[in-house]
């Protein structure tokens, strides 16, 4: 039924949940950045998440991954040849699609988290980090003993919703040539011109991920919801 | 020589014991308003010091500046000799001081109005918490010490329980059990049982009745009359940011040299 192009999409599966996982851990940390920024830091950072926040998700997604992918390179390059040594004038450099799809796709998404992590730490009842600062608590021992487990439940289904929306972003890195599943079913489909059947089964592919991802956000819920009412 | 002879055959019964706690004219304002315009205080181990007042009068942001969950103005507060606070000395008068000085405070626990037991946290992680991470307590004997002190306030058997599953009351002796896995030098409550139900109260200054006859040190800010009046050593009136009247609970209760005290008083004995 697939032509032999079974595995073919599998790969791209492989390789879209990859880029979803690595992409999502940069963004996790990105927000985490961009929301203390915002919250504790001087008016530059502050200035600086602003910024960061309001271009990234103003800007349409494809536009920033041809950007970074064809144009951050272009740029570095001609930055290196009118500023560096003679010898090198024939200064290259090329990202792997792999690369500029995390690291786009996380730099995009570190926006979404920024602000989903602002509200969360935002929402935490003011007595629970005052019982950290009177028993001596403060810096890291505090982020990690009160603030990011107290945070946690107000952030996770805003974060479920970043990771659910970025799985299907990673569909537009297929235009950078990342052999992703968009790209997979792209490629069957041309070659057999059958484009129903590979994009339905790209499109089976993309939900089963989700329906994963759904009951993994569901127990992390419950998790960052114990001793705490269950949302309603 | 007499006179020396006498003072160590009668030691006056406070006195004796050393000073845990010194406080100089503390100050604070928010904005214009000025709300503790110079308090002083000296707890010698095993007081209990009710602190009363109207609402308003600065009880409660006194206590918070004593352990820099408000950073005082001006003032001078000392734990066991050590500076916690002075406003004339620059490294300890900036906010920064507050994580400079985290672990000494940790020894000058806060009981709070709403609990404020971390909700994330079985009964004996709350309990466990600051003495592993703050005072680097080992695991096993912080919760050998643990145990210990809930079963002090009688409620080892919720150990593995989330706050929230617990009344009001038991939220609190929990957060007492907190305080003294701290092996406090002196405890703060802010208002321990004001926002408890009527039938939750008793239980609550029950535990605190017997931590004073343990000769824990403690500073009460409370509208429980009959507990500042039966159990503390020392009852101080502030009144608009002052202390207003000061004394033993006899003097206090008793013969109130000040008309708002006396005033407060009538309104609240009934």
């Amino acid at each position: 039924m697939l032509h032999g192009y079974g595995p073919l999409l599998l790969e791209g599966l492989a390789i879209t949940i990859g880029v979803s996982l690595a992409a999502f851990i940069v963004a996790f940390l990105l927000g985490l950045l961009g929301a203390s920024a915002k919250l504790y830091g001087g008016r530059v950072l502050r200035g600086v998440a602003e910024v960061y926040t309001v271009v990234i998700r103003g800007v349409p997604e494809l536009v920033l991954i041809l950007l970074i992918y064809y144009g951050t390179p272009s740029l570095i390059q001609s930055m290196v040849r009118a500023l560096g040594p003679e010898s090198l004038a024939r200064f290259r450099v090329d990202f792997d699609p792999f690369t500029a799809g995390v690291a786009t796709l996380g730099l995009i998404y570190g926006a979404f988290a920024t602000e989903v992590f602002r509200g969360a730490i935002q929402s935490i009842p003011k007595g629970q980090i005052e019982a950290g600062y009177a028993y001596g608590m403060k810096g890291l021992t505090l982020t990690r003993m009160v603030i990011f487990p107290q945070m946690l439940r107000f952030a996770v289904s805003g974060l479920g919703n970043v990771w659910l929306v970025l799985i299907k972003a990673t569909a537009l890195i297929s235009a950078i040539q990342l052999d992703e599943l968009m790209r997979s079913a792209e490629v069957a489909s041309a070659n057999t011109r059958e484009p129903f059947t590979f994009y339905l089964a790209a499109a089976f592919l993309y939900l089963a991920i989700t329906i994963v991802s759904l009951f993994v956000i569901k127990r992390t819920e419950v998790f960052a919801f114990r001793g705490n009412e269950a949302k309603g | 020589m007499t006179i020396l002879t006498e003072t160590v055959d009668y030691p006056d019964r406070v006195d004796a014991h050393p000073v845990v706690l010194s406080v100089e004219d503390i100050h604070k304002s928010f904005g214009s308003l000025e709300v503790l315009k110079g308090i002083s205080l000296e707890a010698h181990k095993g007081d209990v010091i009710s602190i009363l007042g109207s609402s308003g009068s600065g009880k409660s942001t006194f206590l918070r500046c004593l352990n820099l969950l408000e950073i005082p103005g001006t003032g001078v507060v000392n734990l066991n000799g050590e500076t916690v606070f002075s406003s004339s000395n620059s490294t300890y008068s900036t906010n920064r001081d507050r994580s400079r000085t985290a672990k000494l405070r940790s020894r000058m626990p806060m009981v709070f109005q709403g609990f404020n037991l971390w909700s994330h946290m079985t009964i004996l992680e709350n309990v466990v918490a600051a003495p592993t991470r703050v005072l680097g307590r080992p695991r096993t004997e912080a919760e050998g010490m643990a145990m210990s002190v809930l079963a002090r306030v009688g409620i080892a058997e919720k150990r593995d329980a989330y706050p929230a599953q617990l009344s009001g009351g038991q939220q609190q002796r929990v957060a007492i059990a907190r305080a003294l896995a701290m092996e406090p030098s002196v405890i703060l409550f802010d208002e321990p049982t004001s926002a408890l139900d009527p039938e939750l109260v008793g239980e609550v200054l029950q535990v605190m009745r017997t931590l004073a006859d343990d000769h824990v040190t403690m500073l009460v800010v409370t509208h429980e009359m009959k507990f500042a009046r039966d159990v503390s050593t020392r009852v101080m009136f502030l009144h608009q940011g002052r202390v207003e009247e000061e004394g033993t609970p006899e003097e206090v209760f008793e013969n109130p040299q000040s008309e708002r005290c006396r005033e407060f008083l009538s309104t609240s004995n009934h």
